[in-house]
């Protein structure tokens, strides 16, 4: 049985806490909005890409501990990175929080993002933590419509 | 035989007080472990537990009397009707009924208020008219209304509530006029725990010759209902909250007026007649009721109400009144506590947000102590935006919840603090 504390991690409660990136990007050329209607969780998500390189991510909105440090860990880890390398971290995140991860030699690829590890263990949180991510694919595809996790 | 009627007469005298330990003897999953901690079961408004009872009710249908119903002249297939049948009157006595034919079995509150919404609403709404529900209203009792608006292009008006969650009666009064077709109100709100003054709104109703469908899917759990003192002209709930099986419910309806509506569903068992040019329906209440039904629900349904028929109403209403006293009193005191939900008239319900802690991290972190309790919108959306929140926590109590559960719930909400701070 895994401890809340696998799940609650130090790095989560602190990007809780006091989230980065926190607001709308005034630069941004892209964005989409996330919503679990289950829960609640609302987010939008902000990214200013040029020459396929995200240069910077903001994001806004309400929702839990978990999907509020995944989208606060999300928009620090993604700046600087490709498109093609955010597609790719989604896939390898998403598999992480499913505990699906096949090569887990992956993991070091996800570097701060490993903290949301634990969620594996909660199948109702999963969507807490992918949320954001959702967004941000929606987002870098330039679908302006805003995605569900339902 | 009691495989014919599903009754557990006879399996106890009477009780004249409550002896919650004695009737939690009764519910086999209460002695269930929860990741090595005793099952702490908050989440009643969802759905209750089964007494033994009723489990036992439904396998001794399926093992001894499975046929079915209204068909076959063999033994096995009287015997499953008269058991359905029994279940029929017992619902018709649980809400006082004039008749049995007033009750018409379905899957639930929600496909109740479908039935009604569909073979009422569409039958008597007309452009221009107009359905009020409330503020505090599941969204089953919001969209099947809204369809029918949408189909019949009529308007849907709201009751608006106050910051405790009672509905404001004055400002019903000026909803209400001519064009008023439908009151849809609940009796019992699952989200707040408001105790609805039903009586009076079906009172003004009528005034304007308006029909009502009161929700009881929150209140027959926890109160006497009595449809004639009521006057209600449709009362629905779900037999899945009252301690009963899932996938079977009930609409009571006026006579008068299920005999004026069209059928809701079409097939075997709602008809008399069929030939290629026309059918003639049934009967009430089989005109509502096409197909093969959930006959072992509705026996389950039926011991479900045998079982709360043989305990102390009253003595049970007092001692759930007091439990949520105490739990609104002990997650009160936690601090940095607001409690959602606070009309003068509450039953069973207690919802609340913490400070800086989202209803989900709630959820989780409770539940790995044990303590199941619901977090979320409740299918109550529009009461979480009058209250400017996403989500609340919900405890909702049954007689089987005890004080020392609300002490545990009190001890993880403070592990909740300790975990997110």
């Amino acid at each position: 049985m895994s401890d809340l504390g696998d799940l609650y991690q130090q790095v989560i409660l602190d990007h809780n806490r006091s989230p980065r990136n926190f607001g709308k990007l005034a630069d941004a050329n892209r964005q989409a909005e996330g919503y679990n209607p289950l829960c609640g969780d609302h987010f939008t998500v902000y990214l200013k890409v040029e020459n396929g390189v995200i240069q910077d991510v903001g994001f806004q909105g309400s929702g839990c501990a978990i999907s509020k440090a995944s989208s606060s860990l999300m928009s620090a880890f993604l700046k600087g990175k490709t498109q093609e390398e955010a597609e790719k971290l989604f896939q390898t995140f998403h598999e992480m929080v499913m505990g699906k991860l096949s090569e887990p030699e992956r993991l070091e690829s996800l570097g701060k993002l490993v903290a949301l590890s634990g969620v594996c263990d909660y199948p109702a949180r999963v969507k807490c933590a992918s949320l954001a991510w959702h967004a941000m694919i929606a987002a870098l595809k330039g679908e302006s419509r805003e995605v569900s996790t339902e | 035989m009691a495989i014919a009627t599903g009754t557990v007469e006879g399996h106890r005298p009477k009780q004249t007080s409550f002896e919650v330990e004695r009737i939690r003897e009764d519910f086999p999953i209460l002695k269930r472990k929860i990741r090595g901690k005793p099952l702490i079961y908050l989440d009643n408004a969802a759905t209750s537990q089964k007494p033994q009872v009723v489990i036992d009710a439904i396998t001794r249908y399926y093992s001894a009397a499975n046929a079915n119903i209204h068909r076959g002249v063999h033994y096995l297939s009287e015997q499953a009707t008269a058991a359905y049948e029994a279940a029929r009157a017992k619902v018709r006595a649980h809400l006082n009924a004039r008749e049995d034919r007033e009750i018409i079995f379905v899957r639930g509150t929600t496909e109740a208020i479908n039935l009604v919404a569909y073979s009422y609403g569409r039958k008597h709404v007309k452009k221009g008219d107009e359905i009020i529900v409330s503020a505090m209203e599941h969204h089953s009792n919001i969209v099947p209304w809204q369809m029918l608006c949408e189909e019949k292009g009529a308007r849907l008006r709201v009751i608006p509530m106050n910051d405790d969650g009672e509905l404001l009666l004055d400002e019903y009064e000026k909803l209400l006029g001519p064009h008023t077709r439908i009151v849809a109100v609940n009796h019992v709100s699952n989200a707040l725990g408001t105790v609805n003054p039903v009586r009076k709104i079906i009172e003004m109703a009528h005034a304007h010759g308006a029909r009502v469908l009161i929700d009881g899917a929150q209140s027959v759990p926890h109160l006497p209902v009595d449809v004639q003192d009521l006057d209600s002209d449709f009362y629905v709930f779900s037999g899945h909250k009252v301690f009963g099986p899932t996938g079977i419910g009930a609409v009571y309806g006026k006579a008068s007026l299920l005999e004026s509506m069209p059928p809701f569903m079409g097939g075997g068992d709602m008809i008399r007649t069929v030939t290629f040019e026309k059918t003639t329906y049934n009967d009430l209440p089989y005109k509502f009721e096409a197909g093969t039904p959930y006959i072992a629900g509705g026996i389950g349904l039926g011991t479900a109400i045998d079982y709360i028929g043989q305990l102390d109403l009253s003595a049970i209403a007092a001692y759930e009144h007091d439990l949520l006293e105490y739990a609104t009193r002990a997650v009160s005191g936690l601090g940095g506590i607001r409690i959602i939900g606070t009309a003068r008239e509450k039953a069973s319900v207690l919802s609340f947000v913490m400070d800086g802690v989202h209803p989900h991290d709630i959820g989780t972190i409770v539940d790995r102590e044990g303590v199941a309790i619901r977090t979320g919108h409740h299918c109550a959306q529009p009461v979480m935006k009058r209250f400017g929140i996403p989500a609340t926590a919900r405890a909702s109590f049954a007689f089987y919840n005890t004080k020392e559960e609300v002490d545990a719930l009190v001890r993880a909400l403070l592990k909740v603090r300790e975990i997110i701070k």
